[in-house]
């Protein structure tokens, strides 16, 4: 097992170090640089740029650029950006905690919803609420993201107005009033329904499959033969195996919770990570850009080894060695 | 769906030789026919791929793309069967062309990476060792990637952007998924008898692949490429709706939603993005019935027939 984490880890270090090489070099392929968010409007001067230019190391060749930002980076300099004229680490320290929070609870509503029905379909298979959830988990993996946040956006927010059109919270409530708790789950709502409702098909999948195929298995039988009550034999037998590996899924999520967050924030204009990364873009605003990029690369690429590890530590079969 | 593992089924059943042959196209028919929401999603899907075809010709496209100041945002009425935009467009016509465009963009997006993921997968699979380990950690490096952020930025960046390189974009990007199912299915495929007697008769690696292997995976191939269809237009409208995807003068359906984005259009103005959104969501459920009912035909385990 230390071996399998070992290994495991091991294979991280150079995709992290080819996903900033290949960021580096988008970033390089942007219009503007580094300089362009330090230079005011009115240092226009082709001379005095070029001077700039060559004090700040633009002129050498890539590699060395690439190590001076990466070391920057490691310490934890992301640079300024050149709209907000700010460090990018405050700017995107406003934000993430509203992007964590809106993934955290479409995280757990979808497991919520997920877990229940997948349960249903694989015990009662073929009753009439199992072809409904087979139906409902069909339409969630067909519909498009985007389509159904506006549909809800039009019908709860704009016609029946139940809940908040956009925003992340009240600006009138205090912080750390009950108004203010209040407010702010009213402004997740709608975004949160949005993106679990859509975000249940690989649980409920994964759960009626592997509850059909676990219980007509030996261990199931000799339970049930032993006179161990039907609930017990789901509750102790069945779903021990079937529901660890769902928790461990959960680094796998995190590349579709970012790309789902693109879409939310845009339209519920929830101020997060992702409306920032879609403004900085629209704005030419690369500095930000780039280390967005690069968190949810990074973001993406350790969840992934963590569920790894966590998967093999559960099931030994899947062990690489 | 019916899945069947009983340990009680009887063997001696699938030792029997079968009697009669049934081919592909004709097992793949049967599953849509038993399958009401397969059968109404392919005549559906015909039916609005004829109108939106046929109609598109008709159109005069010139007319539609006009910019009309007297008519903005005219309600639906018998002249504007879906009222106009903010330039006084047709809204019905536009949601021809774009309907035309995002189902075509994405066939051919399908088809180009189709063919990525098939040639490489097939490669992997088929050679195994060292060449499969090095794509394979290819494949799951890409796939682990924001995709969606790195094709925005891509999209930005690249210095001349029109259809040709959103497409290019695209491709880059989404043949890892079948490149992966490809590969696994040929890795137990070269297992197999037929292809070791071909190897000892010397037969070239290449015809073992194209002509031996390949066809024993068309009907996992088929459905793959149907299910990824109706994603790949769910992709390219969604970019198009975020200002990412096509340009203007080559209206998607993406387009149309993205007029959503104005409050005012969303709230009083429902006939210009929920005719298109609705659209791209029938298209989808559509593709994706027929999907799964060619699925079950592919799997003889899961077929209701």
């Amino acid at each position: 097992m230390l071996k399998f984490i070992f290994r495991r880890t091991l294979i991280m270090i150079p995709q992290i170090f080819i996903l900033s090489v290949l960021i580096f070099l988008l970033a390089k392929a942007m219009p503007g640089d580094a300089l362009t968010g330090q230079l005011g409007s009115g240092d226009v001067d082709p001379e005095r740029i070029e001077e700039l230019r060559e004090k700040a190391g633009l002129n050498d060749p890539w590699h060395i650029q690439y190590g001076r930002w990466i070391g920057n980076v490691v310490q934890g300099d992301f640079g300024k950006s050149s709209v907000y004229q700010q460090k990018v680490t405050n700017l995107i320290g406003d934000r993430v905690g509203n992007t964590l929070l809106l993934s955290a609870s479409i995280l757990i509503v979808s497991y919520l919803i997920a877990i229940p029905l997948g349960i249903i379909a694989g015990r009662w298979t073929h009753s009439w609420a199992d072809k409904m959830i087979v139906g409902y988990n069909y339409l969630s993996f067909a519909t498009p993201l985007f389509v159904f946040a506006l549909i809800m956006l039009f019908i709860f927010g704009f016609m029946l107005q139940w809940f908040p059109i956009g925003g992340s919270v009240d600006i009138r409530a205090d912080k750390g009033t009950l108004e203010y708790v209040i407010s702010k789950a009213r402004h997740l709502f709608l975004p949160t329904m949005a993106g679990a409702l859509l975000a249940t098909f690989s649980t409920i999948q994964y759960l009626r499959n592997e509850i059909i195929d676990t219980k007509i298995k030996d261990f199931v039988k000799t339970a049930r033969a032993k006179g161990v009550p039907e609930s017990k034999v789901y509750t102790h037998h069945i779903l021990r195996n079937s529901l660890l590996p769902i928790a461990a899924f959960l680094g796998y999520e995190i590349t579709g919770l970012i790309g789902g967050s693109i879409f939310l924030e845009s339209i519920f204009s929830y101020p997060g990570l992702g409306q920032l990364f879609l403004s900085s873009i629209s704005s030419r605003d690369f500095s930000v850009v780039t280390i967005l990029v690069l968190i949810s690369g990074i973001a993406a690429i350790v969840g992934t080894m963590l569920s790894d590890i966590i998967l093999s530590w559960i099931d030994p079969r899947i062990r690489i060695d | 769906m019916t899945i069947n593992l009983g340990s009680e089924t009887p063997v001696t059943e699938s030792i029997q030789p079968k009697t009669s042959y049934t081919s592909l196209r004709k097992t793949m028919w049967l599953e849509i026919k038993n399958d009401k929401m397969a059968l109404i999603s392919l005549i559906l899907l015909i039916a609005i791929l004829l109108t939106v075809y046929i109609g598109s010709l008709l159109l005069n496209l010139e007319k539609i793309t006009r910019i009309d100041v007297f008519n903005i945002y005219a309600e639906p009425s018998a002249v504007h069967w879906l009222g106009t935009d903010y330039g006084g467009r047709d809204v019905f016509g536009v949601l021809l062309i774009g309907a035309k465009n995002s189902i075509t963009i994405g066939v051919v997006i399908t088809l180009i990476s189709g063919i990525i993921g098939l040639t490489v997968g097939l490669i992997a699979g088929y050679f195994g060792g060292l060449v499969d380990n090095v794509i394979m950690r290819i494949i799951d490096f890409i796939i682990i990637l924001p995709f969606l952020m790195i094709i925005i930025v891509l999209i930005t960046v690249v210095p001349v952007f029109n259809v040709y390189t959103f497409i290019a974009i695209l491709s880059i990007f989404l043949w890892t998924g079948k490149a992966r199912l490809i590969r696994s299915k040929t890795l137990a495929e070269r297992e197999l008898d037929y292809v070791n007697a071909s190897k000892t008769l010397g037969t070239p690696n290449w015809k073992i692949m194209m002509f031996e292997v390949l066809p024993n995976l068309s009907s996992i191939i088929i459905v793959n490429l149907t299910l990824t269809l109706a994603g790949n237009i769910g992709i390219e409208t969604g970019l198009t709706y975020l200002g990412f995807g096509l340009p203007e003068s080559v209206p998607s359906l993406g387009t149309l939603v993205a007029y959503a984005s104005n409050p005012e259009v969303i709230e009083n103005r429902w006939w210009v993005w929920l005719p298109a959104s609705l659209l791209i969501l029938v298209i989808m459920l559509c593709i994706n019935f027929i999907g799964q009912a060619l699925k079950r035909a592919a799997d003889a385990r899961q077929r209701l027939t």
